[in-house]
């Protein structure tokens, strides 16, 4: 019974389908994003191939196979920088989590003033502004040859494993404070409610609820505290003395004896880590976002007198030792020398900023993180719209975020080597970038490309996704929603991205280290050289002026943006009237 | 009333269709969300897509919206084929569920948005927002931001500025599933009100049948990517094609049974008359007929009234002022009935758990489908 009647004959099967035929806007939408990926491709993807082949060549050209790879670990001075790399980055993440996440608890769950929190939080995170090299010049005066406090040490020496050890404890703690302080706060109070109901102690409720809420936080944190001291050159270059690991190792093959084929094979080795860090923090993050997503009641924590002190007097030691760090380079930077003139000078900074050889130093780091920042942003944003909101090209859009995952991946050390070999070759139409000041800034763009492009895909998915869809019905071109609504919306956001890459790019060292002339010299890379010179109040007077130079633009970026936001964004706090 | 017409398009082939969609087709990679879609939409008619979730009517929302990209087919809008335009090359206005309104601009730019587009003078477009704020009842919201308005008075928004470029198509993509249960049933009748006054072709995708029986002039019922009937509410709820459809639209009740010839079906130890049936069985074919809990007599029997039957209340829902009563009739051999009466009905007749009744199910309401396969 009720056969089909078909009222129209089907419709005739396309042999060859046609396509969605494109618009002006697709062609311009793909256009822009082809441009994003080539740019992403050039110097993300092509350098780190070219380490690849740099690897299995001769100083000739020829190819050797693994060849370098066997040299590397038939020669125990160079393996055994792989060996000093793991477990100096072991021992930092065994003081520096437990550490960040005693603070991280103290920040999130206990009844300490709002002012007390807040105070610690700033003093916590200035580390995120100060390049690698200050906490190691900081040690170095604390406990080096001349330290105030050599006598602590017994007779050790501050050069090697333990200065290492204290700079990236120094230098991780807020990375590690910051993915606690998220996973933290995240508890679902109704579990403690629940718990509480039916007598479960406090430590039990630590170790069967607090804990596993957080178990995710402190993987991510583990595997990010340990790529950044693997991958981190400033710090074992200052205090390392002739202890090795990897990091320096690449310098040394490279700058010092131009060995490029061994220094690929280290390069290689470097990404290890980083690769396999990345693979298992992308897939925690991703379970901590599910997290995230579910519906929770927050916890509030109730006061409790002994714990309370407790944790606050952990947060206060803390404090001080961080900024007994900061405070001795910001000393070392005002006094004419360490420890026989204690009398306070600017000779430092004059020297820096207008004697030395490197007195442009300064001024050029202003000019790369202000072309980063403003450059970076708007690329990042412009990308992550494209992969968010324009129809079509799945398989583009996925390469395209790939990519602009990976650079979180490649540290930047591997990065910058890849930059020497693909650029400088001769053959290489893009040689004349080789050294300039847009390289410098072309490479902290996509060396920090992950964090910003992930905050702007973050604030892109928060707004409706048919936005486009409605202006196309509207005959409205996406590009002017995407001037008239995106941006004013997402304007926080890119606000944010721009300050990060402000701050990243004014303290970035192993970027850079292998692309500027004398010209080009970064304030980062004028430290080490300062620093290797025996002109350490100088380099310390240059590490002092980078924090102070982040600190002000935050505060400035800060107004201008609460100025911005009342005048733009009134319609975001609006109640219903 | 014959059968197949239901099904199908009420309207005589000959006539130019507002929109045209012939052989739709959208395959993703594991399965088919539209197969061989075929249908034709009258000018000035508001017809509804209605179906469970998943069951394509969005996807084909967003082919003929040219949101997505048909595996094989063709629309035609008044005639032209706009198969493979993008989206701003065709002709329609749409609003979302989620309202989609731009929250950084005003209610009155929002509407203006489509008209400030160069094409239109600024005084004119001024005029014809305040046109449309008036046309959906919100004269003095002009200036507000979307965030200040109620769920129901952003969809009213969103419909303005879809409308103010006067296309010739109106796209709702459940439009009004965000909403509260009281908003929607007042929207309703506004979007309905100004359907009309407007004249334009409509075409709502709903998962909610109240919505669609009430607003539709013309219902796609739709399941598994295929149109099950298309028909005017009134044929869907009461002519129902295909078992789905008699499902998903209102309540139903299924009683097994197999066909004797004719119009008789053996039920339990009954005969059942069954006199919508218009397609022969054969006899003995197995049966599931449909029947409305509303389709029942229980007032001014006689003996001769067709499927009349004894039955034991099994069970009472009170819902208000239209109740469910569970009957079992022994002849039915013990397959239960849900059916409705009011309140008063059940005081008047002593409808209780454990009284026996009379009843007569409506000979002219039973709709039997062949119950070896799930779709005739």
């Amino acid at each position: 019974m009720n056969a089909l009647a078909r009222p129209y004959p089907s419709a005739p099967m396309a042999a060859a389908r046609p396509g969605m035929r494109w618009s002006r806007d697709d062609l311009i939408a793909r256009g822009v994003l082809l441009a994003i990926m080539a740019m992403l491709f050039t110097f993300l993807i092509a350098p780190l191939f070219t380490i690849l082949v740099n690897a299995v060549q001769d100083r000739d050209g020829a190819f050797v196979g693994l060849a370098h790879f066997v040299t590397y670990f038939q020669t125990p001075s160079l393996l055994r920088a792989a060996w000093n790399s793991i477990w100096v980055a072991s021992v930092v993440v065994m003081i520096s989590v437990p550490t960040a996440f005693v603070c991280a608890y103290a920040l999130t769950r206990t009844c300490l003033p709002a002012w007390f929190k807040g105070t610690f939080k700033l003093v916590a995170l200035i580390p995120l502004l100060a390049p690698s090299l200050l906490s190691a010049i900081s040690f170095v005066q604390w406990f080096g040859n001349q330290g105030a406090f050599k006598a602590l040490l017994m007779g050790a020496s501050i050069y090697g494993a333990p200065g290492i050890i204290l700079a990236e404890v120094y230098n991780t703690f807020p990375h590690a404070l910051m993915i606690l302080v998220t996973a933290l706060s995240l508890a679902d109070g109704r579990l403690y409610e629940a718990a509480t109901a039916l007598r479960t102690p406090p430590w039990r409720q630590f170790t069967t609820i607090t804990l596993p809420s957080c178990k995710y936080g402190l993987i991510s944190a583990v595997t990010v505290v340990f790529t950044y001291v693997v991958s981190d050159f400033g710090a074992p270059k200052v205090i390392g003395g002739n202890f090795n690991v990897l990091s320096v190792d690449v310098f040394k093959q490279v700058v010092g004896q131009h060995n490029f084929s061994m220094g690929a094979v280290v390069g290689m080795l470097l990404l290890v880590p980083s690769i396999l860090s990345f693979v298992i923090d992308y897939t925690v993050r991703r379970k901590l976002k599910a997290q995230l997503t579910a519906r929770s009641v927050p916890h509030i924590p109730k006061p409790r007198r002994l714990a309370d002190s407790l944790l606050a007097t952990t947060c206060v030691l803390v404090g001080t030792l961080l900024l007994g760090t900061i405070g001795m380079a910001f000393y070392t930077s005002f006094i004419t020398l360490w420890p026989y003139d204690l009398s306070l000078t600017l000779k430092h900074y004059h020297f820096a900023l207008i004697e030395s050889d490197m007195a442009a130093a300064y001024g050029n780091s202003l000019i790369v993180a202000i072309s980063t920042a403003i450059g970076g942003s708007l690329i990042v944003f412009v990308g992550a719209y494209l992969i968010e909101k324009s129809r079509g090209l799945v398989a583009m859009k996925r390469a395209m975020h790939l990519m602009a995952v990976l650079s979180m991946a490649v540290p930047g050390l591997v990065l910058g080597l890849g930059y020497v070999m693909f650029f400088n070759h001769p053959a290489n139409p893009l040689n004349g970038l080789y050294q300039t000041m847009a390289i410098l800034i072309l490479s902290m763009i996509v060396h920090y490309y992950t964090s910003s492009h992930l905050t702007a895909v973050t604030a892109l998915k928060q707004i409706d996704n048919e936005f486009e869809a409605v202006s196309a019905s509207l005959k409205v071109p996406f590009y002017k929603t995407f001037m008239r609504v995106t941006v004013p919306v997402c304007l926080p956001a890119i606000l944010d991205i721009g300050r990060y890459f402000f701050v990243v790019s004014m303290a970035s060292l192993s970027c850079a280290i292998f692309l500027y002339s004398p010209e080009t010299i970064l304030a980062s890379v004028a430290i080490m050289h300062l620093d290797d010179a025996g002109d350490i109040g100088p380099a310390a007077a240059l590490a002092s002026l980078i924090v102070v130079t982040s600190i002000v633009v935050c505060i400035a970026y800060s107004l201008l943006t609460r100025v911005l936001l009342v005048r733009t964004q009134a319609w975001r706090n609006l109640r219903r009237g | 009333m014959d059968m197949t017409d239901t099904r199908f398009l009420g309207s005589e082939p000959t006539t130019a269709g507002a929109l045209e969609v012939i052989g739709i087709r959208k395959d993703f990679e594991s399965f088919s969300a539209l197969r061989d879609v075929h249908l034709r939409v009258n000018p000035g008619e508001m017809l509804c897509f209605l179906g469970p979730s998943g069951c394509g009517k969005t996807t084909l929302l967003r082919i003929i919206a040219g949101l997505e990209t048909q595996t094989a087919g063709q629309i035609l809008q008044n005639g032209k084929d706009v198969s493979w335009l993008p989206p701003d090359q065709r002709d329609y206005g749409i609003v979302f569920q989620s309202y989609a309104l731009f929250p950084n601009l005003t209610i009155a730019d929002n509407i203006a948005y489509g008209l400030v587009n160069g094409k239109v003078k600024k005084a004119e477009a001024k005029a014809r927002v305040e046109e449309l704020l008036k046309l959906v009842g919100l004269p003095t919201s002009g200036s507000k931001y979307p965030s200040q308005l109620s769920g129901g008075q952003q969809q009213r928004v969103a419909l303005a500025r879809a409308l103010a470029t006067r296309p010739g198509l109106l796209l709702l993509d459940e439009p009004l599933s965000a909403l509260d249960a009281l908003e929607r049933i007042r929207l309703r009748g506004e979007i309905r009100r100004l359907q009309r006054q407007v004249g334009i072709t409509t075409i709502m995708v709903t998962h909610d049948q109240e919505e669609a029986l009430s607003m539709a002039d013309r219902i796609v019922v739709m399941n598994h990517g295929v149109i099950e009937q298309v028909g005017t509410p009134m044929d869907i709820y009461e002519r129902p094609a295909t078992p789905f459809v008699a499902d998903f639209v209102g309540k139903v009740n299924v009683l097994h049974g197999y066909a004797l010839g004719g119009n008789l079906f053996r039920v339990g130890d009954m005969e059942l008359q069954c006199d919508a049936c218009d397609i022969g069985f054969e006899p003995g074919d197995e049966v599931n007929l449909y029947l409305r809990p509303e389709d029942r007599l229980v007032e001014n029997l006689a003996h001769d009234t067709p499927n009349r039957m004894s039955a034991l209340v099994s069970k009472v829902e009170f819902l208000g002022g239209l109740c469910i009563a569970e009957v079992t009739a022994d002849a039915l051999h013990g397959q239960s009935l849900g059916l409705h009466f009011s309140l008063n009905q059940l005081h008047d007749l002593d409808i209780r758990e454990g009284n026996r009744i009379e009843i007569a199910l409506r000979a002219n309401r039973i709709r039997a489908f062949c119950s070896r396969t799930a779709r005739p």
